[in-house]
Order: C-alpha cells, then structure tokens, then sequence
C-alpha cells in the first residue's frame, strides 16, 4: 500500500504561497509518515486549502519546498497525482452523469480498464452506502451523500495517500457522523490521510496528529491529547452572568482558576478541578445563570493560543 | 495522447446522456434553412434576369454557406456556456485536473470532442443537402472537414476566452457581435464581392468567409488553388492560435 522506506509522505520546509502580495501560507514546516491520519485545524482563511491544493500539485509553491511521495511537485504533477486521492473542499460532482458514471470516468482518468473501474465502482458505492443510487442522477442526492460519492471517487485508484478538504462542512450532524464512521474505517484500513477542518471535534477523533494553522502559520503542533494537555488544563468551568450582574461578577473571579477566559457570552475558567471551582464560585456569593464543567478541547487550545474562537 | 482521449471519453459520456435533446436542432435546421432560403428564396434568384447566381442556382450557390455558418453556430453553442459552466459550477475541469490529467490534456480533449461534435452535425448537413440535391456525393463528403475546421477556427478561441469567465454575461455579446454580423456578412447568402470595397478586406480574415469559400469552390468546382491555399492558412491560424491561448488559459484558471 505505502512505500517501503519509512520517509514521509508529504515533506515541507519553509512552505510559502503568495497571491500576489498576499501571503496565503507562511512558511509552515511538517511532515506526514505512511499510515497516519493527520490533520490541519483552522479557522477560514487561514491557508489550510492553498496548502491542500500545493500537496495536491495543482499550486505551484511560491517558497520553500515540498516533497509528496518522495517526488517534486513541480516536476512530477502528474506521477504524484496520479496516487493521491483528492476530496476538494468543493464537491465538483458531475450532474449530467449518473452516481455510478461519476466513479466510471474518474477510474479512466487513471487509465484504469472499464471493468476494472466497473469493480471498484462497485466496492466503493457499497462502501460509501450509495449502492442504492448508483443509476440515479447527483443533482437529487443530500449534501452528505455527495461528500460520499467524492471520497468514494478519490479512493478508485487507491492511492497511497488521501487529501481531504473540510469533509463534513456544512452537513447536518447526522451526515457528520455518518461521514466520520466511514473515515474511521478507512483509518483502520491502514490509509493514510490529511484533512483539514475547522471543526475540534473532528480533528479530536479523527487526527492521529494536526497542527493548528492560523493567520497562514502553524501555531502548535501534536495530538489532539497532547495539545490539549500542554496548552489547556484538564477541565474547564464556563459561567454565564446576567448582562446586568456581569461586571461584578467578573471583579470576583480573579484567583478561581489558572487562566481565565472572557468570550462575548461566557467566561472560561481553566483548572484541573471544575465541580471544585464551582463550588468556590458559589462560595463568593456569585449566582450565575448557568453552570457547565467540561472537559477541555481542541477549542480551548485554539482558544489560548490565538485568543479567538475556531468559527466565529 | 492518452489523457486527451480519457477527456474525450468524458465528454461522449456526457453526450450520450444529452443528445437526444440536440437531435432535434441538428436535423431540423438544415432542412428549414435549405427550405426556405434555398428553395424558397431561390426561386427569385434563380427566376431573375442571369438566372441563379453566375449561372449556378441558388440552393447549389447557398448550401456549402450554409454548412459553414452552421458549424459555426455549433461551434458556438459548444464553446460558451458549457465550458464556463464546466469551469465554474460542477468543477469538472478541476476534478480532471486532480488526476494525472494536465490543463492542456483538457485543452486537447475538448478539441478532440469539438471536432467529434463537429463532424456529426456537419455530416447529417452534407446528407440533407444531398436529399435537397444541392449537391453531389463527392463534394459532399470533401465540405465535411472543410466545415469542421471551420467550426475550430471559431470554437478553439471562444473555449479559451470562456474558461476566463465566471458568469455568462459576455456570451450574448460575443453571438451578437460576432457569429450574427458574420453569419450575414460572410458571403454565405451572396458572393463577398457585393461587399462594400471597404469591408471585404476584412471579410477576409475572418474564418467565417474563409471557410464559406473553400467549401463553396469544393461545391461548384473551378477551385483558385491560390485562394484555397489562403482560406486554409487563415482557418489554421485561427485554430492554432486559439489552441496556444486555450492552453494558456485552462492552466491559468486550474494553477493557481
Ligand atoms: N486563488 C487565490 N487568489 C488569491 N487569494 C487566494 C486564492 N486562494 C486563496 N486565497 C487567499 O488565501 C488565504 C487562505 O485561503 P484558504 O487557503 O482558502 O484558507 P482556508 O482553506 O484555511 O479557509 C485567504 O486569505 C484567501 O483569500
Ligand atoms: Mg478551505
């Protein structure tokens, strides 16, 4: 499946992107080993798709290099390519084609046989749960069914290395977990694969390791556990005041936690002791609207390190 | 070679699902044309003083015009908004572009479809005019590539200008000042040297004219060598031209 020799699959130093004069990706050092699921968590705008699309050799890098599958973006688009798989943040469904025809064609673009692709076709819609709809046309099929079809298309040449961009955007939660499950398995399966998200909660069960991406840099680098353990304590209290109460409130806080939080709404108290902070809280005589212990998240440690929430 | 053929292959997929709808258009508008202009029309011509026009009748003078000029609107038709729709809302182009398939394979592919799609309405053209008896077998099948490289030299150029658009807003213009002006005025209803002496310099260099000659000297015979030679050179210049910019453009709007 992957390469034999245990160099990365995807190698960058110093990456840069530039449009002009704006600078999309800053300069981003990472690498990606075979077998692993890695992932970029960040807000919109912050070069997560511009640097899908340089692994993806279809940007060319302004700066710095790259090295994907062990070959150079600039000379070897095409053999890179053709074992990648890609999953774009756009679907680029075709809806003059049936579901099926969609994975036939896509299977010739890599020279794959007609019963060869046939086959996989058929593999794959019973992977992705589309079998069903394999006769019907794309334009009818939910948001969360087209994001399958398209991941089902970018494993027909089974690639050494899966490219996805924000897979579950924009779908219900139901679509969500749907989708996860069959990346899940994919996962399991032994692919690797890279995807991007500005959902923690995705990055969390999905990355065996991310880097939280913003303003068009890498601010940390780790597993979700890791982050979270070096970047946020273990619980976080979140208080709500009454608009009118809120100023007093927030005069008694000081010393009730590690770190606290102000967002628009709420307050965020780090500690490693949530129910033990409460009980404080309610010692001090404050009386907040609501009360919620929870355990710290990809979010808290987006939160701290750029002082901005992931989607605003 | 092989990845222009995968995109061919897309685009006659694409066809099977979609061309019966064409099918009615592809029959129905020489048969009306050759009708009412040729027969119709023709029976003033034919009935004036020198009789037909340099004593050729006037459906045998229209038809290979009229086979130009359709390639043309076919050309056309293909060329505008299925390419900018193609570019700009299924993404087909950039999901071609994520396999090994490279932006001038897509260029390549599209020409070959082009001249597939081509060939076809030319050739039910060139069938009709042979039940109107407008001409004969042997300048008939020989009009075919005549028509089709003329429905390059128009649909090369226009793909390259439309895959840089991101709504439909020039096409109107582009029919209404190009393919309609050149549809009347490229010799296809009566000989160019009725032109104003000014204009038909100009007529001379459009592809519409060019090609409208050449098949009309296939058609009533006498071919000028000198003038084919010219009407093939301006129709190739056209297509490469417009194969060099489609290359150019296709890459600028899937590289980024
Ligand atoms: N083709 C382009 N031309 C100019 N600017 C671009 C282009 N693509 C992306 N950008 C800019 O680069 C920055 C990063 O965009 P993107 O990589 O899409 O971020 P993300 O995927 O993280 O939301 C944004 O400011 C965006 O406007
Ligand atoms: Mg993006």
């Amino acid at each position: 499946m992957s390469s034999p020799t245990s160099e990365p699959l995807v190698l960058a130093r110093g990456l840069t992107k530039r449009f002009g004069a704006a600078t999309a990706v800053d300069g981003i050092d990472f690498q990606v080993a075979a077998g692993e699921a890695f992932g970029f968590l960040g807000p919109n705008g912050a070069g997560k798709t511009t640097t899908m699309r340089m692994i993806g050799c279809v940007s060319p890098v302004t700066d710095g290099s790259l090295t994907v599958l062990g070959m150079d973006p600039r000379t070897d688009g095409p053999r890179i390519r053709a074992r990648l798989g890609v999953v774009p943040q756009q679907d680029s469904l075709d809806t003059e084609l049936t579901v099926e025809e969609n994975l036939l064609i896509y299977g010739r673009y890599f020279d794959l046989s007609y019963r060869e692709s046939r086959t996989r076709a058929k593999e794959l819609l019973d992977f992705v749960q589309l079998t069903e709809r394999a006769q019907d046309a794309v334009e009818p099929l939910s948001g969360g069914m087209k994001r399958r079809l398209v991941i089902a298309r970018g494993l027909i040449n089974q690639p050494d290395l899966l490219l996805l961009d924000e897979p579950t955007t924009g779908l219900d939660p139901q679509a969500r977990h749907l989708l996860w499950d069959r990346l899940y398995r994919l996962k399991q399966q032994g692919v690797s694969l890279i995807l991007t998200t500005h959902y923690m909660d995705e990055a969390e069960q999905l990355c065996d390791r991310l880097v939280v991406m913003d303003k068009a840099r890498i601010v940390a680098e780790g597993s979700p556990r890791g982050l979270i353990d070096q970047y946020a304590t273990r619980e976080v209290l979140e208080l709500r005041f009454r608009p009118e109460d809120q100023a007093a409130a927030e005069a008694q806080l000081g010393g009730l936690a590690e770190r606290i939080e102000r967002l628009p709404d709420r307050y965020l108290l780090y500690t490693t002791d949530g129910d033990a902070a409460a009980v404080e809280v309610h010692e001090r005589g404050l009386r907040p609207d609501q009360v919620l212990v929870r355990r710290s998240t990809l979010e808290d440690v987006f939160l701290r390190l750029t002082g901005r929430t992931l989607i605003e | 070679m092989n990845h222009a053929i995968r995109v061919l292959e897309y685009q006659l997929l694409s066809y099977r699902r979609t061309w019966r709808g064409g099918l009615f258009t592809t029959f129905l508008a020489p048969v009306m044309f050759l009708l009412a202009m040729g027969l119709g029309l023709g029976t003033f011509v034919d009935g004036s003083a020198g009789g037909g026009l340099g004593g050729v009748p006037y459906l045998v003078f229209l038809a290979p015009g009229l086979l130009a000029s359709n390639a043309m609107q076919t050309a056309a038709g293909e060329s505008m908004y299925p390419i900018m729709s193609g570019i700009t809302w299924n993404r087909i182009y950039q999901a071609m572009t994520s396999t090994p398939i490279r932006p001038r394979d897509v260029v390549a592919g599209l020409a070959l479809w082009l001249v597939v799609r081509l060939a076809i309405v030319s050739v039910v053209f060139v069938a009709v005019m042979l039940l109107f008896g407008a001409t004969s077998i042997g300048p008939g099948v020989l009009m075919i590539p005549v028509a089709i490289l003329t429905g390059l030299a128009f649909a090369l150029p226009i793909v390259a200008f439309s895959v840089t658009q991101r709504t439909d807003a020039m096409f109107p213009v582009i029919n209404r000042f190009i393919i309609v002006p050149l549809f009347i005025f490229s010799g296809t209803f009566f000989p160019l040297e009725q032109l104003p002496a000014l204009l038909q310099p100009i007529a001379w260099v459009t592809p519409l004219a060019n090609g409208v000659s050449l098949a009309r000297g296939i058609a009533i015979g006498g071919l000028d060598p000198a003038l084919a030679v010219w009407n093939l050179g301006v129709l190739v210049a056209y297509c490469a031209v417009g194969l060099a910019w489609a290359s150019r453009t296709f890459h600028r709007r899937l590289v980024q």
